[in-house]
């Protein structure tokens, strides 16, 4: 699939691992993900809410949930995980594409909405992904979900496709 | 029952084809396979009627095959108005390297615009 990026690549972003206090004082801290992590990411993913879900992901039971996450988790995929006291509360990932392009997405789970995890989940993937020398990035998104829309604008995301059920969008980080 | 089935020649739509096929030989009902030309399917009509007659010559049925030109989506959902299929059956919903689902113009279209019952492989 061909698609168009902006042109201009956006500024540079805050690299993990890193901690930022969220808007409702809690200390976040953001650091690269690894296979490590599954144990602790396959809880947080049983716990999501059904209706945080979006375009058939998370998966719900813990084997899909497993194999998901082993494709997320492998040596071409870039992760960062949001962790408070120690507990994962949000991830984000890139998974690589056919075409060297990767594909974005983010979680929070439902206590942790709000408070500005998203964004920073972002930035910091972001950022990990400019030290990677990773130079474009696409999401699709569904076209009511204007928090998350929002947010990726505000970063630097520009509408590519308005065709479908998903809006899709995109980024040049170099 | 008349049924319908749309193929735009994505992966998707050859495993609706045995599908739909085999659940059709069992249940007696009368299969037309459509097939669409998407603008962002590489495979031309004809190379995917090819696909499709091969496919088909494996189960031994033979349905009806129709090419069908112009929007594909408007395409379906009128020719299964005006000819009074019971159903019309199309692939979509194919999952993105990170595992979303994505539904093309095509399937949208149908999903919105159809008055037939409509079936979603995927």
């Amino acid at each position: 699939m061909t698609r168009e990026y902006p042109d201009e690549p956006a500024g540079e972003f805050p690299s993990p691992p890193d901690t930022v206090t969220d808007g409702e004082g809690r200390k976040l801290r953001y650091r690269t993900g690894s296979d490590d992590d599954t144990e602790a990411l396959v809880e947080m993913y049983l716990d999501f809410e059904a209706e945080d879900r979006a375009q058939g992901i998370p998966p719900v039971r813990e084997e899909p949930i497993r194999d998901w996450l082993d494709v997320l988790l492998s040596d071409d995929c870039l992760n960062v995980v949001a962790l408070h006291d120690d507990g994962p509360v949000g991830h984000a990932t890139l998974v690589r594409d056919e075409d060297g392009s990767y594909e974005l997405a983010i979680f929070v789970v439902r206590p942790y909405q709000g408070a500005g995890i998203g964004t920073e989940l972002l930035e910091h993937l972001l950022g990990y992904a400019q030290d990677e020398g990773v130079e474009r990035v696409w999401l699709t998104v569904e076209r009511w979900n204007d928090p998350a829309i929002a947010v990726y604008k505000k970063v630097g995301f520009d509408m590519i496709s308005t065709e479908s059920f998903e809006l899709e969008m995109a980024i040049r980080l170099k | 029952m008349k049924v319908l089935l749309g193929i735009g020649g994505s992966d998707g739509s050859f495993e609706a084809l045995a599908d739909t096929v085999t659940r059709a030989e069992e249940a007696g009902d009368e299969v037309t396979v459509a097939i669409v030309d998407r603008d962002d399917i590489a495979l031309t009509p004809d190379e995917i009627e090819t696909e499709v007659r091969e496919q088909l010559a494996e189960t031994g049925m033979d349905p009806e095959i129709r090419q069908l030109s112009g929007h594909p989506g408007s395409r379906l959902v009128e020719v299964a108005e005006q000819e009074q299929f019971d159903r019309l059956v199309v692939a979509g919903g194919e999952r993105s390297p990170l595992g979303k689902i994505n539904f093309d113009e095509t399937l949208e279209f149908v999903l919105l615009n159809a008055e037939t019952t409509v079936t979603l492989v995927r």
